[in-house]
């Protein structure tokens, strides 16, 4: 049933309907993780300044528009984040394993209403997303042979508008609530009526905002793409994971506009009482899942698009081979890109469109799993015959070919009209994307973390810790899934907090040791990070090559310089670095010239800082603080447009110092 | 894969390793602003897109009150209309201006043109205005909801690139037709343009096909 | 070296970057042109429906559709000044592109919404007159 408004909102105008109810001091495990919150973040704060790091954080990383900088950045929002959604995850799983018949759980349903609906969002926009960005982000740059991105500013930008996003995500813990809808915020659920409170409000504005950010990332990395590679990189020489990444960031493009005018609507209806999707004055509620499944199955290609690359790297880098078919990649991954935008309402067989209209969407999402398996035979026939090391990002992947294709399965079972009225939001569909999302998503950004990881900080990851990592969300995950699968097929419904039926409960504790394995493989992870950093001298990476690579980015050091290549590399064929290689590439030792490169600035994060403000104000009814921020905002924008002066040059010497030093260093490893 | 295998001058095949590096400097990426913003234009199509797409599911669920035939007024948006079109030639005067690094000539278009363009707004509140006065808002049903929607959200466009070009003309009166500028005065005159494409198809699709039965 | 560094400072991206405009030609011919085409494909359409001349609502869409197609082309060709050259041919692949998922978009919704709402919207019906629906 819906539940009504807690008590009448008190409404200034000052605070907006902001007051001191707002913030849940009665419920007990928000109490608990403020205090956790506030301990963790006054002790990082605390050694922040200890050791006197302000200055550096605020010049050398908050406002640098280097996209090697952004990158790790975009990857540190997304680990936090993680640990916030699994944490949700967590809290589900010991609900539904508990709260069988007399037993109502810890959670009652409109605590446990916010909680999936924030696992969901949490996952899909602010940790999947700002990884596979981070990774595009730090890689393809470095990868065409560029120096940066097109437009550098921007990226700082979206970045801190993701940013604050994640912050307004945080934030509706402990001032307000969160939706109670699911990620994607149906009406007439989210209506005005039966959403009044700032729950649905936190939801639109922090994806308006983060998604303001991912658009102009989308089109950044596109011309990027197109425009600066180096000279001799023509398309189809260019890196499997670039490819990927053009694709995916057309998708992104052409996909988040579509997101942000269903949320601009759903808003018109909750502020000014329109009548997109009501249920009265003409409305058409169906119009909404409509149009946000239009944006939502390309989103979930934007995101297994770049991991799709991440293997293909992988995979030809530790096979000691070149990727098998490249060209059939290539035109695999485009044709997913387009069909794409043909399968979108297999999300919603059951609302009612009919037998051919259902039919016609049912073949055309079977045809879309043909491109993703003609890449795992490629894959596959990539590691025949080839030199095999099992390094972690190799066993993230073998396990990324057994679980994912598994998912893909059971994609086109539901694929299937008849057989998904009986599965449509059971617990089959849940086990179903996890499948796909945790099997390639996840392992997939875990792969290109070790991969990459030597790259970024000069010092390869732990093994032991890494090897722990994935074994445990290997199993972890089977054994969290798979009961849901069973537990689907009966006929079990999904987003319940509370079952009648005991008989239930054993598959649901297996499904919550899964998860505690899996909590443990994140575990692992961290303390991979950490002993890594400790051990670093002994992981030290100092030719910038550790995995014997095959592209471009493995020419330079790792860490890479600022400019990232003294001279820009001239492309002769696929696998650049390999070619190179091969061909008794000399470094030179002199004749470099000054670079020219962008600025650092603090307009990014003033910007999205005021964007920020104004999402609260927004969701808060504080009207004369949305006109404030409003103007502000502009007002930035404009000043910003009056700085002409956003370059500078690295003089030559410079650049000869730091590549000296480099020579020196590759030098003594052959002594 | 490496390049053919050249001769030195006495005659014996020599194998001279490729060339991997842009040792004189001379590559430089190409600037990518056009690109960007016609990218983003692309972007901006695809949400008018939603709203046209809106229109056309929600545009005949009158709720018992005025259909567009009853509310219309086709002459007021053919002066709309010519507005409209007009400011597009005289933005494209600017640009040939612009392209004889006339700077007074800029100036003088880019002013025309954004009168033009307020007329065009303004017409458009007076419509809006009157509506609401008559209890035709975009609160009345699905249909009024989704023409407010489609014809505001081009008109807020229409308004951004007024602020646009008044700080444009700043920017060039104080430094001049750098190549930034033309650069900034290139993406404007796409989004202007853009958004008079847009108006063809909303006087099409809501205005014109609105008035039929 | 080619240049001193300074020279090279000032060239920035700016100059170099202006290859793919500086094929655009701007004339005051086009523009007139393109404006006089563009008065006439409003002009018709408008006189079409005020003048109530095509006797079927269908066919005054459709003619006012088509009509205002070749207009949205004579804009894209005089005034955005659109070919497969500009941007070495992106910016043709990106305009095709969007249109495409704009057909797709539009002419999609509308067949999903019309069954949506002839299946869902509450109308009495005998089980006969239900096996007909679409």
């Amino acid at each position: 049933m819906f539940e009504p408004a807690t008590a009448p909102e008190t409404v200034s105008p000052l605070f907006g309907r902001l007051s001191l109810s707002s913030i849940p001091y009665h419920e007990p495990i928000l109490v608990a993780t403020f205090a956790g919150v506030a301990l963790g973040g006054l002790l990082v704060l605390g050694l922040l300044t200890k050791f006197r790091l302000w200055g550096p954080l605020w010049r050398d990383w908050f406002t640098s528009i280097d996209h090697k900088k952004i990158g790790i950045m975009y990857m540190v929002l997304g680990l936090v984040m993680l640990l916030r959604g699994f944490a949700d995850a967590l809290m589900m799983r010991a609900q539904q394993a508990v709260a069988f018949g007399d037993n109502p759980g810890f959670l009652p349903p409109h605590h446990y209403d916010q909680v999936f609906t924030a696992h969901g969002v949490i996952m899909i926009f602010f940790v999947a997303m700002p990884f596979i960005t981070g990774l595009m982000n730090y890689v393809v740059p470095l990868q065409i042979g560029a120096r940066d991105v097109a437009f550098p500013f921007l990226n700082n930008f979206s970045f801190w508008m993701t940013t604050a996003g994640s912050v307004l995500v945080m934030l509706s813990l402990f001032i307000g609530e969160f939706a109670r809808t699911g990620w994607l915020a149906y009406p007439p659920l989210s209506d005005i009526v039966h959403s009044p409170d700032t729950g649905v409000d936190y939801y639109i504005w922090a994806l308006q905002i983060a998604g303001i950010g991912t658009t102009l990332s989308g089109i950044n990395l596109l011309v990027t793409i197109i425009k600066m590679r180096a000279p001799g990189m023509h398309l189809m020489r260019m890196p499997v994971f670039t490819w990927t990444s053009l694709c995916s960031n057309v998708l992104i493009v052409a996909s988040f506009p579509v997101l942000t005018a269903a949320l601009a609507m759903l808003t018109l209806d909750r502020y000014l009482g329109t009548h997109f999707f009501t249920n009265d004055f003409g409305g058409n509620p169906m119009m909404y899942i409509n149009l946000i499944w239009i944006w939502g199955h390309p989103e979930v290609y934007i995101l297994i698009l770049p991991l799709f690359g991440v293997y293909s790297e992988v995979v030809a880098t530790y096979s000691g081979k070149r990727l098998f078919g490249y060209s059939s990649m290539v035109y695999a991954t485009v044709c997913i890109t387009i069909l794409s935008y043909l399968v979108w309402l297999h999300h919603f067989f059951t609302m009612g469109s009919g037998a051919s209209v259902n039919s016609f969407f049912g073949i055309t999402t079977m045809i879309i799993s043909i491109p993703t398996g003609a890449k795992i035979f490629n894959w596959l026939f990539t590691m025949y015959r080839g030199r095999i090391r099992l390094e972690v990002p190799m066993l993230w992947t073998l396990g990324f070919m057994v679980t994912f294709t598994v998912g893909g399965m059971t994609g086109v079972l539901l694929a299937v009209p008849p057989a998904d009225f009986v599965l449509h939001n059971s617990l089959f569909l849940i086990a179903h994307f996890h499948n796909v999302i945790i099997g390639g998503v996840v392992f997939g950004v875990f792969a290109a973390m070790t991969y990459w990881f030597p790259k970024a900080f000069g010092f390869r990851l732990d093994e032991f810790w890494g090897r722990m990592a994935f074994w445990l969300w290997l199993a972890g995950y089977w054994f969290a899934f798979t009961p849901l699968y069973v537990l689907g097929l009966m006929g079990v419904t999904r987003r319940m907090n509370h079952f009648d039926d005991l008989s239930l409960q054993p598959y649901f504790i297996v499904a919550a040791f899964g998860a505690l394995l899996i909590a443990a493989g994140i575990g692992s992870f961290l303390m991979c990070l950490f002993v890594s950093f400790r051990k670093r001298e002994q992981l030290r990476d100092v030719t910038g090559d550790p995995w014997h690579g095959r592209t471009l980015e493995w020419s330079t050091s790792s860490p890479p310089p600022e400019y990232n290549f003294a001279f820009t590399p001239v492309v002769h064929d696929t696998d650049a670095w390999w070619d190179m290689k091969q061909l008794g590439f000399q470094r030179p030792q002199s004749g470099f010239l000054p670079i020219h490169m962008p600025k650092n600035t603090a307009a990014g994060i003033l910007l999205a800082g005021i964007s920020l403000v104004f999402g609260f104000a927004m969701i808060w009814h504080i009207w004369w603080l949305v006109v404030v921020t409003f103007a502000a905002a502009v007002i930035s924008a404009i000043v910003h447009t009056f700085n002409y002066n956003r370059d500078y040059n690295i003089p030559a010497d410079v650049v000869a110092r730091t590549e000296a030093a480099r020579t020196q260093q590759l030098v003594s490893t052959h002594v | 894969m490496s390049e053919t295998v050249p001769m030195n001058p006495d005659g014996d095949l020599t194998v001279v390793p490729p060339v991997f590096l842009d040792l004189k400097g001379h590559h430089h990426p190409e600037n990518g602003t056009l690109l960007g913003f016609w990218i983003y234009l692309m972007s901006d199509c695809l949400i008018f897109a939603c709203l046209f797409a809106a229109y056309g599911v929600l545009g005949r669920n009158y709720a018992g009150g005025p259909s567009g035939a009853e509310l219309f007024e086709l002459p007021l948006v053919a002066v709309n209309t010519g507005l409209l079109l007009l400011s597009s030639i005289t933005y494209g005067f600017g640009m040939v201006s612009m392209q004889s690094g006339r700077k007074g000539g800029v100036l003088a278009w880019l002013a025309i043109t954004g009168l033009l363009g307020a007329g065009f707004i303004g017409i458009e509140l007076y419509e809006f205005t009157h509506l609401i006065a008559e209890g035709a808002g975009p609160q009345r049903s699905a249909f009024l909801t989704s023409f407010f929607s489609l014809v505001g959200t081009h008109g807020l466009h229409v308004t951004f690139g007024i602020v646009w070009l008044l700080v444009l003309m700043t920017q060039v009166t104080r430094f001049g037709l750098t190549p930034a500028n033309r650069r900034r005065l290139f993406c404007l005159s796409m989004f202007w343009h853009f958004l008079d494409v847009v108006w063809v198809g909303v006087f099409t699709f809501v205005y014109l096909m609105g008035m039929l039965p | 070296m080619n240049h001193p560094a300074e020279l090279h400072a000032d060239h920035g991206h700016d100059d170099h970057g202006s290859h793919g405009d500086a094929q655009v030609h701007f004339s005051v011919r086009g523009y007139l042109v393109g404006f006089l085409l563009s008065v006439v494909l409003t002009a018709i359409p408008f006189w079409l429906v005020m003048a109530k001349v095509i006797p079927s609502s269908t066919g005054a869409a459709v003619a006012v559709l088509l009509i205002a197609l070749v207009q949205i082309l004579v804009h894209m060709v005089f005034f955005l000044h659109l070919d497969a050259k500009s941007q070495g041919g992106w910016n043709m692949l990106a305009l095709i592109f969007t249109l495409v998922l704009v057909v797709i978009m539009l002419a999609g919704s509308l067949w999903v919404m019309h069954h949506m709402n002839a299946n869902m919207m509450p109308m009495p019906m005998s089980p006969h007159e239900m096996r007909n629906m679409p």
